[in-house]
């Protein structure tokens, strides 16, 4: 039978076994949003703004470990999706992006409403194709799928265009897909993974460094196994924290730039550094000549290109982090030294010098995340960026099935709301809250639309300082304290460049008590730690509406430790005083 | 590792469609890889294109070039041919006008000394066809420049290379 491209498309996000889509009609989308007219196969979600709409959809991807799939229209509502396809392209996110396209014949032809979106999407995703004939449209979308999911998982951008969208073909969609270019690594070299085990066993100063790719690859149970076996102390970083509980008696904490002492301190001590799923970014690894400088190093990572790149290794392992850590579980030999002394050391020392934020009574960024580690057992977190995500990756606890959600590698701000909904459109079942910064929220605040059609339930919880604080907190401690816009209370009328908090400050825009209530929503402003439970407590009511909490938090709180830019990670900042404060 | 500089020379198989030129120029580029030469035709296989590519960098940069190649979708296989004994050459045109009968005479010599074929003239001009290696065709080319600088124009092709069947050494 022959049928419409719009209606393969329809049949192939059935046979795919998508459950939501995120989609934003247009011009040249309108006709596939005809076809999706009456389906209820899956739930299209209409966001306010189509970077709401890549972020959600990779919020979906991360808590649900299935492949998020984007519509747009062509011209803006593609260029919308940059952002969030760099996002998700960094973190490894599997995403299918179609967008609409103007008709073949048109293209070039600077139509309305056209852009060559795949030529704009082809340094910052995994994969991006324009369908041209009808005949291919079945197999591209196949593959699209087949290429985000497997490998190192990636956005894919599918351009749609019009004529295709209309012209009539085969209905069938292939089962099989075989590409002579892409064989996504299979498999583990036992010989190299044998070899690494005996230099674990073999170790006397042994560390693991887990990364994001053990999240992705939901390598948690596999890691927990070889620990079992034995005993050796995790460190993560931003990405992979979670990958073992946060109370886990092997635990130590993050490393990197806003790391605790104790991890920055083992990774500087280990003889070996057995590594999983990580890039070694700079933010991790600090100065380089200086990292894991007595140590060997043995890298697993399903990127062939991360290895070696950042920090030269001993051994390179080109796998899945699940399955070399299954392997690793299997083959491990019993250490050859104990353990306890170095553990006990690094445990000690992770008790001495905790993080730690003593507000002197007032509400801190600390408090409100002790709440949310008080209240939930299992809880889905997303972040912005800034100070919220770094504060919310020191401080918060992933135990049971909790997830932390987060833009660690682009650092995309505006992406926490988003990645909120599309969490918990993912995983109903789920507590979900955002924990955001007063300047990252509004750049998708327009969300808060989505969630409330969407009835679904999660708390918005924004620190606001009303600054961007981070940058603040930078240019505080490496810029002479010049404030150079990042107070969001400024106005014209306060004339000269400003340096400091004043307690004249105009009021901040907007209110977001009153936001919240133009939504429809109940907002809550909360200035004294003593009122935070009841605050959560008010927005567990609400079941069916996001409800939105404000923190009032010191509008020079800053994020410590700290490892300055370039810095070893032996040289830690841990307290940081401005003059006459 | 040797972390000097180093001329490489990579033979890559690449899927036949559109846009593949731009990305791997574009991941050149976009990751500061310098690069020398790179031309692109079709194969024996109407679906497969390959592309030979040359440039300069460090044993380091060179393999995370050829890992990022790999990781392409749209590649099928890496060769690496800088240590290989391979055949290379580059087509190199040079068109040389407002010449006197003597400088024509000259250039006749000079090309049959050099090799180069001269494959179109009329009173005052000629067209000089050199198919050489790289290096050669920069020696040819600095010569005619040497004279003709200011009336000629010189148009290169960039590399071509395929493994010999015979030789064993470069």
């Amino acid at each position: 039978m022959k049928i419409k491209g719009t209606q393969l498309f329809v049949k192939a996000l059935k046979e795919e076994g998508v459950d939501t889509l995120f989609a934003y009609p247009g011009g040249m989308a309108i006709d596939i949003f005809d076809a999706l007219y009456g389906e209820t196969a899956f739930n299209v979600v209409l966001p306010r703004h189509e970077q709401g709409l890549v972020h959600a959809a990779d919020g979906y991807a991360r808590a649900t470990g299935k492949t998020g799939v984007c519509l747009v229209t062509s011209g803006p509502g593609a260029t919308n999706l940059v952002t969030g396809i760099a996002t998700a392209n960094f973190d490894s996110v599997p995403l299918v992006c179609f967008t609409g396209q103007v008709p073949t014949n048109l293209i070039g032809n600077d139509a309305f409403q056209e852009v060559d979106i795949v030529g704009i999407c082809r340094s910052i995703c995994k994969y991006a194709v324009t369908v041209r004939r009808r005949e291919d449209l079945g197999r591209i979308i196949k593959e699209a799928f087949y290429i985000a999911r497997t490998g190192k998982p990636g956005p894919v951008v599918v351009d749609f265009p019009k004529d295709i969208q209309l012209a009539l073909g085969s209905d069938e969609y292939p089962e099989e897909v075989s590409m002579r270019s892409y064989k996504p690594s299979a498999g583990v070299h036992m010989g190299q993974l044998k070899k690494a085990a005996e230099m674990l066993a073999g170790a006397k100063r042994p560390l693991f460094l887990i990364g994001g790719g053990v999240n992705i690859s939901r390598g948690g149970a596999a890691l927990l196994s070889v620990l079992e076996k034995n005993k050796v102390p995790v460190i993560t970083t931003i990405m992979g924290k979670g990958a073992i509980p946060t109370d886990h008696p092997l635990y130590i904490g993050n490393i990197g730039m806003h790391g605790n002492a104790a991890s920055n301190t083992a990774v500087s001590e280990c003889d070996l550094l057995f590594s999983v799923g990580t890039r070694f970014n700079d933010r991790i690894t600090g100065k380089i000549s200086e990292f894991a400088k007595n140590a060997k190093i043995v890298h697993v990572d399903i990127d062939a290109a991360s290895i070696s790149r950042n920090i030269v290794v001993d051994v390179p392992i080109v796998a899945d982090a699940r399955e070399a850590l299954e392997k690793l579980a299997e083959i491990l030999p019993p250490a050859r030294h104990d353990p306890t002394e170095w553990i006990a050391g690094l445990k000690k020392l992770k008790e001495e010098k905790p993080i730690v934020q003593d507000g002197g009574g007032a509400l801190t960024p600390k408090d409100v995340i002790d709440e949310i580690n008080r209240r939930y057992r299992d809880v889905i977190v997303t972040t912005d960026v800034g100070q919220n995500q770094l504060w919310t990756t020191q401080f918060l606890e992933l135990k049971g099935k909790s997830r932390l959600i987060t833009s660690g590698g682009l650092g995309t701000m505006g992406y926490g709301l988003p990645a909120a909904i599309g969490a918990k459109l993912g995983c109903p079942d789920m507590p979900v809250v955002c924990v955001s910064g007063d300047g990252g929220v509004q750049m998708n605040i327009q969300e808060l639309a989505t969630a409330v059609c969407q009835e679904i339930p999660l708390t918005l919880c924004i620190l606001n300082n009303s600054y961007l604080g981070n940058v603040r907190q930078w240019q505080e401690m490496f810029f002479g304290g010049k404030y150079a816009c990042t107070c969001l209370r400024k106005r014209k009328s306060c004339g000269a460049w400003c340096s400091s908090p004043h307690t004249e400050c105009p009021p901040y825009i907007p209110d977001f008590v009153r936001l919240a209530e133009s939504y429809g929503l109940e907002g809550i402003r909360v200035t004294d730690r003593r009122d935070i439970a009841a605050a959560f407590d008010r927005a567990e009511k609400n079941t069916k509406a996001p409800t939105v909490i404000e923190f009032i938090i010191d509008r020079e709180s800053n994020v410590l430790p700290i490892v300055p830019g370039g810095n070893a990670l032996s040289e830690m900042v841990t307290e940081f005083k401005k003059e006459g404060k | 590792m040797d972390s000097t500089l180093k001329k490489r020379w990579i033979s890559l198989y690449v899927e036949n469609d559109v846009g593949v030129l731009a990305k791997i120029s574009g991941l050149f580029s976009g990751k500061s890889y310098n690069l020398k030469s790179l031309t692109v035709g079709e194969t024996e296989d109407p679906t497969v294109s390959r592309m030979t590519i040359s440039l300069t960098g460090d044993d380091k940069t060179f393999e995370q070039i050829k890992k990022q190649l790999n990781r392409s979708v749209e590649v099928i296989k890496v060769l690496d041919f800088t240590d290989l004994p391979i055949h290379k050459k580059e087509i190199l045109f040079i068109k040389i006008h407002s010449l006197k009968k003597d400088e024509t005479e000259e250039i006749f010599r000079s090309a049959a000394v050099f090799g180069v074929k001269v494959t179109d003239y009329d009173k005052a001009s000629v067209i000089l066809e050199s198919v050489n290696t790289e290096s050669e065709n920069d020696d040819i080319l600095k010569y005619y420049k040497k004279y003709y600088l200011s009336r000629m124009e010189a148009v290169r092709g960039g590399s071509v290379a395929i493994e010999s069947v015979s030789k064993s050494e470069r």
